[in-house]
């Protein structure tokens, strides 16, 4: 069976070019591309030169199950991702219970299977319960096929437990996925210190305290070799840090956001909690850093760090409103206002979007290379539209970019060359 | 006299004249409260809602009084020991009360925003009567009149306010319309108790008593809460009143006319000496709390003016 996409503008973040041209699927992989005459093949879509994208890799996507399924299940996270463009999610642990054993991991490898129509892989908690006292049983996990491991927000506070869980981890050659901040001073804080904190009265953390930690992991990857990945660089201070360890050969790499790339915290304004993410949203000038970071490469990767909360949890005070958004379906048009604004090129958008998560989980989509899977994504970049969150496929509505005005819209989405949505 | 607001959130969505209107009525409820006959039928049949999450005896005794003094009828609602306990959350509180159709809801919240929140899910007006370290602005109000009636005038006056100004919402309101008004603000404190960025608010910074205090027209003193005494934000108790406990000696520094005012209530010894508290020719302590019930009647008959008016909503801030 041979698929063929013709006049599509296809965008190569491996060649860094974005060509019109022609792309050939042939038994779920990419067999050819090109720009001059197109080859025979049984099944023809005219791309009417949208764009042709590899399908994004989205590391760090919080899916309900178990615990909290009415906030979101397998089924209804595939179809907001499938709707989104992102044709890999990688699921987060930070479930309850964690996912910190083979056999809880099994559960839900189970339930993805039944539910999603995307790829599913999972993380493993690295201490059990996300508590950073003990570590859980890597190599067992990792036989049940989970593809790295991460307490989420939970920090490993303990350096020593952390220090080992790293040594173990690195004789596995697994990938340990972190979040850097110092936890007792960003205890307890809602948004990140300066005016707008003071004005709003809300406690605070020093964006530091991203650095802090990063510097901490920082030297223990010198200790131990181990592979790392940082899952949310948001501060202009914590990049010279990170540039240094990637100079000194480090085996480390960082993501960043979407909404840490597209929000600043004057978004907050009146204590709107659709805004309430960890770490909170920044000032304008980290924002500014962190785009300029991404386009440079020095940040590999951008997630949604997807996270559905119900209304109830959201419909509190600020400071006792729970973290995190939805952002799955928003993903693709908010990153197009990174390229709209000149801040990223398509081709270096899809590379943090696909190539470079994919690399980082030994992955071979993420790419438009002969051989690679056919996860795809064709998306007219210009499109405008004005989100309204009730359309979400997701079960929780929770998205900050509610009301607001959006260009670039997902057309179809395909998974081993078979259209998952459009 | 217009005052095209809904609620009373904070000091922020007010104008200079919002506030000078506020005060001009006031003063005139000062002098109500003072003849024989204190009562007016300004709020006669609307129903007043007193919600206090936090404790607070001389707040709410004084929106209490200004909503008798006005003919309205005063319920106080004690939240702590009720349904916050019961787990029922804050929205769910607002339509509760939603259906017992108050006019005028004063509320008083630990977390900062959570009156804000309530405000945008309730049928009536409501009053900040002090949410977490936000907003305070009855209390900004009464202070303001008081230095208005002591000082004759409301702006080219400098201002210093003493303490933890970090956690203080009385502090944020006060900045903000001291600000407004053409003052000149100074802010004395440990740097511990300072928040951050708090020169963007146009303020001076100083960590030295006597030097903040160099020729001020007011001292306003800020209560250090008894949780921050020790160890965490200030080495001691005793070192606080030391460095920023207003003694007779500091205050040489104001000018000789300074007034010295206090939101209550006072620890003597610790931020105040008591000797300054209670002397008639600086301190005017009793007067602010006099003031803050002529501020609240003033502040519930312009928001009831606008609610019998009932104009239509999208004119209100």
């Amino acid at each position: 069976m041979k698929t063929l996409f013709t006049n599509a503008r296809l965008i190569d973040p491996e060649a860094q070019t974005e060509i019109t041209g022609w792309l050939l699927v042939e038994n779920g992989k990419i067999a050819a591309t090109g720009r001059n005459e197109p080859p025979q093949a049984d099944e023809i879509t005219d791309g009417k030169g949208l764009c042709l994208a590899p399908g994004i890799v989205d590391i760090g996507v919080k899916v309900g199950e178990p615990g909290e399924r009415h906030k979101e299940s397998y089924a209804s996270a595939a179809r907001a991702a499938a709707a989104g463009g992102v044709t890999t999610m990688v699921i987060r642990p930070d479930t309850s219970p964690a996912i910190d054993t083979p056999e809880a991991l099994e559960f839900v490898k189970r339930r993805a299977n039944e539910d999603s129509a995307v790829n599913v892989l999972h993380l493993a908690a690295l201490t059990k319960g996300r508590e950073g006292r003990e570590m859980t049983e890597l190599g067992f996990l990792l036989d049940a096929g989970a593809v790295g491991f991460s307490d989420c927000d939970a920090v490993v506070t303990n350096t020593k437990v952390f220090q080992r869980a790293l040594t173990y981890a690195r004789s596995l050659g697994a990938l340990v996925i972190a979040h850097p901040q110092e936890p007792i001073l960003s205890a307890g804080a809602a948004v990140t210190s300066g005016k707008f904190a003071t004005l709003r009265g809300l406690p605070a953390v020093s964006p530091m305290a991203e650095r802090m930690g990063l510097d901490r992991d920082i030297a223990l990857l010198e200790m131990t070799g181990a592979r790392y990945h940082a899952d949310q660089i948001t501060t202009a201070r914590a990049l010279p840090a990170l540039e240094r360890a990637k100079n000194n050969g480090l085996d480390i790499t960082a993501g960043t956001s979407i909404h840490h790339l597209t929000l600043n915290e004057l978004d907050v304004a009146d204590y709107r909690s659709f805004f309430k993410l960890k770490p909170p949203l920044r000032s304008e000038d980290d924002r500014l850093a962190t785009v300029e970071a991404v386009a440079s490469g020095l940040i590999d990767t951008i997630s949604s760090m997807h996270t559905p909360q119900d209304e109830e949890s959201k419909r509190l005070p600020y400071e006792e409103a729970a973290s995190g958004a939805v952002a799955l379906e928003t993903l693709l048009p908010a990153a197009m206002r990174l390229v709209h604004a000149g801040g990223l090129t398509l081709a270096q958008l899809f590379r943090a979007l696909a190539l470079n998560p994919a690399n980082r989980l030994g992955l071979k989509s993420g790419r438009l290379a002969k051989g690679a899977p056919a996860d795809l994504m064709l998306f007219d970049p210009d499109k405008p539209f004005v989100l309204d969150r009730t359309t979400l496929h997701s079960k929780s509505k929770n998205t900050p970019f509610d009301g607001q005005r959006l260009q670039g819209k997902v057309f179809a989405t395909y998974v081993a060359g078979k259209k998952v949505f459009g | 006299m217009s005052f095209a607001h809904r609620h009373l959130l904070g000091i922020e969505q007010l104008s200079q004249s919002d506030i000078t209107s506020l005060l001009d009525l006031a003063d005139q409820y000062v002098a109500l409260n003072r003849s024989a006959h204190k009562h007016s039928d300004a709020l006669a049949g609307l129903t007043q809602i007193n919600m206090f999450f936090e404790n607070s005896t001389r707040t709410q005794a004084s929106f209490e009084l200004a909503g008798k003094r006005l003919g309205a009828d005063v319920m106080n609602m004690a939240m702590g020991a009720s349904s916050i306990k019961k787990g029922e959350t804050l929205v769910d509180t607002a339509l509760t009360l939603n259906a017992m159709h108050p006019d005028l809801l004063v509320v008083r919240h630990p977390n900062s925003g959570a009156v804000d929140l309530l405000a945008q899910k309730v049928n009536c007006a409501v009053l900040n009567a002090g949410d977490g370290s936000h907003e305070h602005p009855t209390q900004a109000l009464l202070d303001a009149l008081t230095i208005r009636r002591a000082k004759g005038r409301l702006h080219r006056l400098s201002i210093a306010i003493c303490g933890d100004i970090a956690h203080s919402r009385v502090a944020r309101s006060n900045i903000m319309l001291l600000g407004k008004m053409e003052n000149r603000v100074r802010l004395i404190g440990p740097p511990t108790l300072m928040p951050s960025e708090i020169r963007e608010f146009g303020v001076e910074v100083f960590d030295d008593m006597r030097e903040g205090l160099q020729d001020v027209d007011v001292v306003m003193m800020l209560r250090l809460q008894k949780e921050r005494m020790d160890g965490g934000f200030i080495p001691s108790e005793r070192e606080y009143y030391h460095r920023f406990g207003l003694t007779a000696d500091k205050l040489t520094a104001a000018r000789p006319d300074a007034i010295v005012m206090h939101p209550g209530p006072m620890n003597r010894g610790v931020e105040i000496d008591g000797d300054i508290a209670d002397d008639v020719t600086r301190s005017v302590i009793q007067e602010q709390v006099e003031m803050g019930v002529a501020v609240r009647m003033a502040a519930m008959d312009l928001l009831a003016r606008n609610l019998r008016q009932k104009p239509p909503k999208d004119t209100y801030v």
